[in-house]
């Protein structure tokens, strides 16, 4: 079936792969981080067309009658806003105050940056994805990632220059220290997920004697290090008992969207 | 080795790895992405020398891997695999014809993904599995059915377009000229 020559290059292919398979990781990154970067100049070509389809829509023009009704809608919100950001500086001082007297440790705030999502992890056994910020952006490893609404989407895996790659909620590399807004406080682990749930993750590591109730809000818990408390995470579905009833796992419904991201924030530490 | 042949399949294998990266309609409505690189194995198992069918599974194997959190070079092996044996029973199988391609792209677009998760799991890695990814394998095996036979038309037509016609046989033949003429 096959000749001499052919063995000589299935030898190869397979020399090549053991060879690429047992580089040392900061040279098989190195590797990775060159080849992905061949891609760049289709990224920019995809970034382009994409304004250019953005410009020929802009000469749609709405009515004027909606214009003005979603001017106003907006003067509303802004001044709804203004408000609620007026509130949130005076809580803001009088916590800092109140941390103060009882001698806590103040608050370390969070800067964010917007990225924009410019490519998805193509196989299905993975969930990832990269954003257009890297380490000349200050970027780096384990920075967590929230969607425009706030809610909790993964963390930075790895940083090349221009591009970082961000695991997913759901990703079997992802775990995160969850607690859930109940009155005992459960703690647990978020999991990984089926292949085709993404908007659900497992909620694993409860007591047996965890009291949860769909709706209950899933937020982090801290523990662990790399995610600041209470960032939002989802909700409970449902709960289902493991182990004998030693354990119990809940269902969590994801509060952001994964499979629609196109802008995300990451959480820089001042 | 036919470099026309050649340069056109990798870099289709480049195109085809930035589109399953960077559009996820497909991967949204379907539960899964689609496979673009295994219809372009059977192109080349079945149209092309060994040496293209190596260098097109180590090209568009590192190219997917680049973009993927898989490790770098995992997924050269299947690709290759995969173009080996559609090259070895290359001369049993009616290459023109496109229920033979479809069946082929079918068998391939199944086991790409099959062969890719089973060394990923041996070399200790952790994918996301369960029942779903059956119908993800599903999903890519008919999707490698219905674009296999289209990938032949296009790179034929490719290939005739972009290289030499081949020239056309005269029925003149110098041994039998019939030399006229006195003497």
């Amino acid at each position: 079936m096959l000749k001499r020559p052919s063995y000589i290059i299935v030898g190869l292919i397979v020399l090549l792969t053991l060879m690429v398979l047992n580089l040392p990781s900061h040279t098989k990154a190195r590797l990775k981080l060159g080849i992905g970067n061949l891609f760049l100049p289709l990224l920019g070509l995809a970034g382009s067309s994409q304004q250019l389809a953005g410009a020929a829509l802009d000469g749609v023009v709405p009515p004027r009658r909606e214009l003005l009704r979603q001017n106003e809608a907006l003067r509303r919100e802004n001044q709804g806003l203004r408000f609620k950001a007026m509130e949130g500086d005076t809580l803001e001082r009088e916590n800092a105050r109140l941390r103060q007297l009882l001698g806590w440790q103040t608050r370390q705030p969070h800067k964010v940056k917007l990225a924009s999502v410019v490519l998805r992890d193509p196989s299905n056994w993975w969930r990832s994805l990269q954003i257009d910020l890297g380490n000349r952006d200050g970027m780096s490893v384990n920075l967590p990632v929230l969607s425009p609404q706030g809610a909790l989407v993964g963390r930075i895996s790895s940083v090349s220059l221009t591009r970082s790659q961000v695991v997913l909620l759901g990703d079997p590399s992802c775990h995160v220290a969850a607690e859930v807004e109940d009155p005992s406080g459960d703690n647990g682990v978020i999991g990984a997920s089926g292949p085709l749930d993404s908007g659900f993750v497992e909620l694993g590591r409860l007591s047996g004697n965890a009291d949860l109730k769909p709706g209950q809000l899933v937020r982090t818990s801290g523990l662990g290090g790399i995610f600041p408390k209470d960032l939002l995470i989802g909700q409970v579905v449902d709960t289902q008992p493991i182990e004998y009833g030693f354990g119990t796992v809940a269902r969590v419904k994801l509060a952001a969207n994964l499979s629609a991201l196109e802008e995300v924030w990451v959480l820089v530490q001042q | 080795m036919n470099l026309l042949k050649t340069i056109l399949l990798l870099g289709a294998a480049f195109l085809a790895v930035f589109w399953e990266a960077a559009f996820s309609g497909l991967r949204r409505a379907l539960g899964g992405q689609i496979d673009l690189l295994a219809p372009l194995m059977v192109y080349a198992g079945l149209c092309a020398g060994l040496p293209t069918i190596a260098l097109l599974a180590a090209w568009s194997g590192l190219c997917l891997d680049s973009l993927s959190a898989t490790p770098l070079g995992i997924s050269v092996v299947p690709l290759f695999l995969v173009g080996l044996a559609v090259y070895g029973s290359r001369e049993l199988v009616l290459r023109d014809q496109a229920f033979a391609q479809a069946l082929l792209g079918l068998a391939a677009g199944a086991a790409v993904p099959v062969l890719t998760l089973i060394l990923l799991l041996t070399t200790g890695h952790r994918p996301l599995l369960g029942w779903g990814t059956l119908w993800q394998v599903a999903i890519t095996g008919v999707a490698g059915a219905l674009l296999t036979p289209p990938c032949f038309i296009l790179f034929d037509g490719l290939h005739n377009w972009l290289a030499h016609a081949r020239a056309a046989e005269t029925s003149f033949r110098p041994d039998r000229e019939i030399r006229r003429g006195r003497g």
